[in-house]
């Protein structure tokens, strides 16, 4: 008796979070496989009475779509060239601060700096960096190659470096350069989180391991390989597939240097990811395709996490 | 093998080795010294990059060779991105989303995670199984439907639009039932003992107990209220409701010419920021603390 009592109570306990996880959780996930798998579905022509077939014309169009298929590619290359970088950079800064006890403390603090930032508001500082902020001048009759008069920061020390000033995301700007300010952004972005997680596998591994290496006079590259790497593997694993989550998620930092335009003046969408297509198809009342896009992130991140540990299982050392 | 090999070493050897060894030791400290700084630059370069933009005049700001320190500090700039940006409606906004459903999210998490980590009842282990699945799931998936539903419930641009959905956090659910798992049987059998109630208990010693966790939960709250643009802009784009990113970004500091005001926008980027700043400065442990132990345990 007692027992059924304390059951009862437990789902009013459980009520609030089941009711809303309910509308905002469970109804979400039926309706977008709903809505994707009825032909060109659209919230307005439903209203208006029109009856979808069921069908799978939704994916066939999304894969279709010229804009959908820049999307993925630009997603594909944040994250390919970003995650790898990201985590053998923090990898590279973990140890050599594991290995340090003066301004140990200060530097971890800087580095986690980028953490509590806004990636809208760093965003657009980043694209104040890498902006061409004067005047692209004309050159004389005859001088093929056009001066570019810079106060952008970073062109500055190009230049300061005897480099030729690039443009970075003005107008004119070329695609890769878009995207190597992109990679350089997310992988400031991404680097405390990184280091948090690799530093805190450091500090928990049994240091008998390297006094072992040490009595052994194993070089320095070979512990680090032979022992560091292996030892810190789910940690590295973990990074790198929450990195994998987060790299096809990218949406915002791509907002904070282009703006919602998603692209350099004049290539708006350039750099749209997939999560700015899906959005762009439910502000334009293309539920369907929408949900067919974000059903298509879903699977490629599923796929993805699952070859991650795949793989991780079968390189991870413990 | 090496063991055989420091055996038959002579004294002056030996010697001979520590000495190169240690100038190699300092070689390798001074290189990972060198890095290590080299990195902090490039972190703290554009927080100092936005400062020192945000102080200057425009044709200071826009020399072909910059200054690294401003000649004439144009505090100036800071009051017009405050006025030019509407920054006081922004933060009030952002503040009354950020409060209240941080307060509604605590509830909620505080209460959930008691009847998974202290009640009995059928059906507990394949419910919580059930919510830590939903993790996987990318949030676009559920904003889609999201986007209809308040659409329909006649919530757009609200503030309950900007609360109500994102109540319910399955990952601070599940942070503070590890919390609550952890305090011992004991207590709360002698509290039944003294007939004390659920609630009481809950409330009188588990949340105490779990201080540190709620903290860490009620800081990332905020955050991401003063973080959040991509649902804001979608369902709350208008003046009374809008969120402070999402106003930031929306912000239009252009001179006469049509040329972006970078040393206004600078600033108001830093008057965003700077909360966040005092955040980490003096509650970094709380952060670190809810990071990590989403870090380790995933």
């Amino acid at each position: 008796m007692v027992y059924n009592k304390r059951q009862w109570k437990a789902w009013i306990y459980l009520a609030p979070a089941l009711i809303l996880m309910a509308v905002f959780t469970l109804w979400p996930m039926i309706n977008t496989i709903r809505m994707a798998f009825l032909n060109d579905y659209g919230l307005m022509s439903e209203h208006g009475g029109t009856v979808f077939k069921v069908g799978i014309a939704n994916f066939v169009k999304v894969l279709q779509y010229k804009r959908f298929l820049s999307c993925l590619t630009t997603t594909m290359l944040l994250c390919v060239l970003t995650v790898p970088i990201s985590t053998m950079l923090a990898l590279l800064i973990s140890v050599c601060l594991n290995s340090i006890k003066f301004l140990n403390r200060f530097l971890q603090t800087i580095y986690f700096l980028p953490y509590v930032t806004n990636s809208i508001a760093i965003g657009m500082v980043f694209a104040a960096m890498f902006n061409i902020v004067g005047t692209i001048v004309s050159p004389d009759l005859g001088n093929s190659s056009n001066i570019i008069v810079t106060a952008g920061i970073i062109n500055n020390i190009i230049e300061f470096f005897g480099g030729q000033p690039i443009v970075w995301i003005n107008a004119g700007s070329t695609y890769a350069a878009n995207i190597a300010v992109m990679v350089i952004y997310i992988v400031w972005n991404a680097l405390p989180f990184k280091i948090l997680v690799l530093l805190g596998g450091l500090q928990s591994v049994n240091k008998q391991y390297y006094d072992a290496a040490k009595v052994d006079g194993t070089s320095r590259v070979r512990t680090f390989f032979r022992i560091t790497v292996p030892l810190l593997s789910p940690m590295i694993a973990y990074v790198v597939i929450t990195g994998f989550i987060g790299g096809f998620k990218e949406y915002s930092s791509v907002v904070g240097v282009f703006g919602p335009e998603m692209g350099p003046v004049g290539d708006s969408k350039r750099l749209n990811t997939m999560v700015g297509f899906i959005y762009d198809a439910l502000e334009n009342d293309n539920q369907g395709r929408a949900s067919a896009a974000a059903l298509i992130l879903f699977v490629i991140i599923f796929i993805v996490t699952m070859i991650n540990l795949y793989v991780s299982r079968k390189r991870t050392h413990y | 093998m090496s063991e055989n090999t420091n055996h038959v070493m002579s004294a002056k050897d030996m010697s001979g080795v520590k000495r190169g060894q240690r100038v190699s030791v300092i070689i390798s400290k001074i290189l990972v010294y060198f890095f290590l700084i080299v990195i902090a630059l490039a972190v703290i370069f554009p927080f100092y990059w936005m400062i020192n933009s945000s102080l200057k005049d425009r044709e200071e700001y826009e020399l072909s060779v910059p200054t690294f320190i401003p000649r004439k500090f144009m505090f100036s700039n800071y009051a017009e991105a405050f006025r030019a940006g509407n920054l006081g409606r922004l933060f009030v906004n952002t503040m009354i989303v950020g409060v209240s459903s941080t307060l509604l999210s605590l509830v909620i998490t505080v209460i959930t995670a008691f009847a998974l980590a202290r009640l009995e009842f059928r059906g507990k282990n394949i419910l919580f199984a059930g919510m830590l699945a939903t993790m996987m799931i990318p949030g676009e998936l559920f904003t889609i439907t999201n986007y209809i539903t308040v659409n329909e419930l006649d919530w757009m641009h609200t503030y309950r639009v900007l609360i109500i959905p994102f109540l319910v956090s399955v990952f601070y659910i599940y942070l503070l039932r590890q919390n609550f798992l952890q305090i011992p049987d004991e207590l709360y059998l002698a509290a039944k003992v003294d007939g004390t109630s659920d609630i009481k208990y809950l409330w009188k010693v588990m949340v105490p107990l779990s201080l540190p966790t709620l903290i860490s939960i009620t800081i990332l709250k905020m955050m991401g209220a003063w973080n959040s643009y991509i649902w804001p802009r979608l369902v709350a784009n208008d003046e009374a409701h809008k969120l402070i990113t999402n106003g930031l970004r929306s912000m239009n500091l252009v001179y006469d010419d049509g040329t972006t005001n970078f040393p206004v926008q600078m600033a108001a980027v830093a008057l965003v920021s700077i909360p966040l700043f005092l955040v980490f400065v003096f509650l970094r442990k709380y952060i670190m603390k809810g990071v990590s132990r989403s870090g380790i345990k995933g």
